[in-house]
C-alpha cells in the first residue's frame, strides 16, 4: 500500500527507558490519523522510527510498504516529515528554502515552479517570498514547514505536534489544510496533545507512557471509553463538592473540569437525585446537574485513569471496527 | 548522487555564508590579519642591533673596531657609555642588546703582536637571538682581527699574506636571508587551517543544534550528497584564499613565487580537501559547534603554528616532537608551499608529501562519510 503505515509491537528503549512500549496499530488510506497522548508519551519517537530516524528496539513497521529498518531511503522518498520543532532555515528567504527541499526532493523545473506557487498560496505567503523566514510569525513558519515537507507531493506526510505554539486561528487554518491533504488522498499521521484538535482526526491513537491505551474514531472513544453515565455538577464551592462526591457510593469517577465537575455513575437518572439531595445536605449549593455526552477529554481522563491503576489489559474495547 | 540535491546543497551552503557576517570575516578579513601580523610581527632577521660601548682607551685602533660593528648591517652603535654600569643600565633595559667593552691596553697589546680580549655582553633572554647576535659580533671582530693581522705582518717587513682556505658562500632561494620570505608562505598555511578546518567545524553542529538536522535527514538526501555539497563552496572560498595570500605575499611582501602555479593548485586542492574533511568529520561527530570550535583549534590550528615548521624548524626538535610532526598535514603542505614559492622545484621532489596529504585525505573522507549517520 502506497500510502499505509503499519505498526505491530513496536518497542524503544532507551537505556532502561521504555519509550515505546508494544505499539500496534495500522492505518487507513488517506485518512487523518491522529497521535494524541501528553508530552513524554513516546509520540515523538514513533513518529522518528517511522520517518526512518530512529531504530526500533524490537518490532515491526511498514510505511508505504517498506520497511523502516531494512529501507528508510524508499520511505524517506515516499513520505514528508514535520519535526516538532520549528526546522526550515531561518537565514534563507522563504522561496530559498522551498528551493532547497524541492532539490533534495528532485522536483525539478516547471514542476517545482508550480509547485512553490502552490506552497505560497496554500501557506499564505505570497508576495512575501523574499521575507528572511525567521522575521515571519508562528502560524507562517508551520504552513512554510509544511509547504516544504509536500513540495514532493508524498503520499503519506507526518506532522509532530504541528501547531504547538500557534495561534487559534493559525491552528485552524493549518488543520483546513491538513483536511484538504487527506481528501486528496494523503495520510496524514498527525500528533498533538490538543484534544479540539484531535476531534478533526478520523481516527485517534491514545498514547500514554508509551502504551497505546485506546483506539477508534473520536466518538467511539468518547462512547465507549467512559464506564457508565456521565454527569456535570456545577455547584459551589467546588473543591468541597468534589470531596462529597468522591466519598459517595455510586460514583466510579469524578474530576474537575472548568467551573463544573464531571462524575461518572452507573446509572444517571438514578444517581441526580441523590447526587442533589447529598450536596444540599452538605450546606453546598448546586447550580446545574446533568447527564452529558463525554468529550474526549472524559474520555482521556477515563482511560488514562484505567491505565494508571496499572490493569494491565485494555479496560475498554474501543479497537476498530472500521469507520 | 543527485546533483539537484549536491546543487540544492551547495546553494543553500552559499546563501548562509553570505548572509553570516562571522563567516565573512573568517574569509575575507582573517587572512590579511593573519597576513600583516605574521609577515611584519614575526621577523628572524637580525638587523640593526643596538650596540653599546664602553671604549676604556678610546685610541685610533678601538675606533676602527667600532667602525667595522658600524659598517655592518647587522649592528649599529646606540650608546657610547662612560662607564661600565651605564652599560649594564642599557642592557637591563632593553636599549641595546649587545654589550661592547674595549680594554684599556687594546692598541698597545696589538702594536706588541698580542693577542687581547673583547668583551661582549649579550642579552639572551631569548636564546636564539643571543646565538645569532654572538654569531655576527664574532664574525665583525674576526674581519678586524684579519686586518689587524695583515698590517702587523706588513710593518714586520713581510709581503701580503692570505689565508690558505677561505668560504665562499652563497645563500640560495632566500639570498638576502630574508625571513619573511619564508614566514609569508607559511601565512597560507595557517589560512587554509582556520578557512577549512574552522569553518567547516561548524557546519553540521550548526544544523544539529538548531534541529534543522532532523528535517534534512527526513529526505531522500545521502550522506555523500550532504557532504559534497557542504564542503565545494567552502573549497572554493579556500582556493580563493590562498590566491589572494599568493598576492600579498609576491606584490606586498615581494616574496618570490618562483614555481608552477598549478604545481601550487594541486598541493593546495589536497590540502584543503584534508582540512575541510577534518573539520566536517569533526563537526559531524561531536554535533556541537562549541566543541567542534575548541577541537578544530587544537587538532589544527594549534598544531599548523608549532608542528608544522612555520615557527619552529622541525630538524631541531626532540625526535619524539619530531615524529609527532609527521600525523599533522599541516608540515606537508608547508614545506611544499615554501618549495613551490621559493625553490621552484618541479613535481618530482614534492611527491612524497603530495602522497602524504593525498592519504590524509583518503583517510579523513572515509572517517566523514562514517560520522555522518541519517538518524538522531
Amino acid at each position: 500500500m502506497e500510502n499505509s503505515v503499519v505498526v505491530r509491537d513496536l518497542v524503544k528503549r532507551f537505556g532502561t527507558f521504555t519509550a515505546v512500549d508494544r505499539v500496534t496499530f495500522e492505518t487507513l488510506p488517506g485518512e487523518v490519523f491522529g497521535f494524541l497522548g501528553p508530552n513524554g508519551s513516546g509520540k515523538s519517537t514513533t513518529i522518528r522510527i517511522l520517518c526512518g530516524l530512529l531504530h526500533p528496539t524490537s518490532g515491526h513497521a511498514e510505511v508505504a510498504g517498506f520497511d523502516v529498518v531494512r529501507s528508510p531511503e524508499q520511505i524517506r522518498r515516499r513520505i514528508g516529515y514535520m519535526s516538532q520543532k520549528f526546522s526550515l532555515y531561518n537565514d534563507l528567504k522563504v522561496i530559498e528554502n522551498l528551493r532547497f527541499y524541492g532539490g533534495l526532493y528532485n522536483v525539478t523545473g516547471n514542476q517545482l515552479k508550480e509547485r512553490i506557487d502552490w506552497a505560497l498560496n496554500m501557506a499564505g505567503l505570497t508576495g512575501r517570498s523574499e521575507s528572511i523566514t525567521g522575521t515571519l510569525s508562528g502560524g507562517w513558519k508551520q504552513r512554510l514547514a509544511l509547504g516544504c515537507a509536500v513540495l514532493h507531493r508524498p503520499p503519506i506526510i507526518f506532522l509532530d505536534e504541528p501547531t504547538s505554539g500557534v495561534d487559534p486561528v493559525s491552528r485552524r487554518r493549518f488543520w483546513e489544510l491538513i483536511q484538504e491533504l487527506s481528501a486528496e488522498g494523503v495520510t496524514v499521521f498527525v500528533t498533538t496533545h490538543y484534544m479540539d484538535e484531535a476531534e478533526y482526526c478520523n481516527r485517534l491513537a491514545l498514547i500514554f507512557h508509551g502504551r497505546l491505551i485506546a483506539l477508534g474514531t473520536p466518538s467511539q472513544l468518547k462512547l465507549n471509553s467512559v464506564n457508565g453515565d456521565l454527569l456535570t455538577i456545577e455547584a459551589a464551592p467546588l473543591g468541597r463538592a468534589l470531596e462529597l462526591v468522591k466519598a459517595a457510593t455510586g460514583v466510579r469517577d469524578a474530576a474537575v473540569f472548568g467551573n463544573a465537575l464531571h462524575i461518572v455513575v452507573g446509572d444517571a437518572d438514578q444517581a441526580m437525585p441523590t447526587m442533589q439531595a447529598a450536596m444540599e445536605a452538605g450546606g453546598i449549593r448546586v447550580r446545574r446537574i446533568a447527564r452529558i455526552r463525554p468529550s474526549l477529554e472524559d474520555a482521556f481522563v477515563a482511560l488514562t485513569g484505567d491505565a494508571r491503576n496499572g490493569s494491565g489489559a485494555p479496560a475498554h474495547d474501543v479497537h476498530p471496527e472500521q469507520p | 548522487m543527485n546533483l539537484n540535491r549536491v546543487l540544492a546543497i551547495q546553494r543553500k551552503e552559499v546563501v548562509q555564508i553570505r548572509r553570516d557576517p562571522r563567516s565573512l570575516a573568517i574569509v575575507f578579513l582573517m587572512p590579511v590579519m593573519l597576513m600583516v601580523l605574521m609577515g611584519y610581527g614575526i621577523s628572524l632577521d637580525q638587523k640593526n642591533v643596538p650596540v653599546c660601548v664602553f671604549d676604556r682607551e678610546g685610541s685610533q685602533q678601538s675606533q676602527d673596531l667600532l667602525k667595522h660593528f658600524q659598517a655592518s648591517q647587522y649592528f649599529r652603535i646606540a650608546m657610547l657609555n662612560t662607564d661600565y654600569r651605564s652599560l649594564t643600565a642599557a642592557i637591563d633595559s632593553g636599549h641595546c642588546s649587545l654589550g661592547v667593552v674595549i680594554p684599556n691596553d687594546f692598541s698597545e697589546q696589538l702594536r706588541k703582536g698580542g693577542t687581547v680580549d673583547v668583551q661582549g655582553i649579550v642579552d639572551a633572554t631569548d636564546d636564539n637571538t643571543a646565538n645569532l647576535i654572538f654569531g655576527y659580533a664574532e664574525s665583525v671582530v674576526a674581519g678586524y682581527s684579519a686586518d689587524v693581522q695583515i698590517h702587523y705582518f706588513q710593518s714586520q717587513g713581510l709581503t701580503e699574506i692570505r689565508a690558505p682556505i677561505s668560504i665562499d658562500s652563497r645563500t640560495w632561494f632566500n639570498e638576502d636571508l630574508d625571513s619573511s620570505d619564508f614566514i609569508v608562505p607559511g601565512v597560507v598555511v595557517l589560512v587554509m587551517v582556520v578557512v577549512g578546518t574552522f569553518l567547516t567545524s561548524l557546519t553540521m553542529a550548526r544544523e544539529w543544534e538548531r534541529g534543522t538536522m532532523e528535517q534534512l535527514i527526513s529526505t531522500p538526501v545521502t550522506p555523500l550528497e550532504v557532504t559534497i555539497g557542504k564542503l565545494v563552496p567552502y573549497f572554493v572560498l579556500g582556493l580563493l584564499d590562498t590566491a589572494f595570500c599568493a598576492v600579498i605575499a609576491a606584490w606586498w611582501f615581494g616574496v618570490p613565487f618562483r614555481g608552477s602555479v598549478w604545481l601550487m593548485l594541486l598541493a593546495t586542492s589536497l590540502f584543503l580537501a584534508v582540512v575541510l574533511l577534518l573539520g566536517y568529520w569533526i563537526s559531524a561527530a561531536t554535533k556541537s559547534q562549541l566543541a567542534a570550535s575548541q577541537i578544530s583549534l587544537v587538532t589544527s590550528f594549534l598544531p599548523a603554528f608549532l608542528l608544522s615548521g612555520f615557527v619552529f624548524p622541525i630538524d631541531q626538535m626532540p625526535i619524539v616532537i619530531r615524529a609527532i610532526t609527521l600525523l599533522f598535514p599541516a608540515r606537508y603542505y608547508l614545506s611544499l608551499v615554501k618549495v613551490i614559492f621559493l625553490k621552484g622545484a618541479g613535481l618530482g621532489p614534492l611527491l612524497p608529501q603530495l602522497l602524504a596529504l593525498t592519504i590524509f585525505a583518503a583517510i579523513l573522507a572515509t572517517l566523514a562519510l562514517r560520522s555522518f549517520k541519517k538518524s538522531l
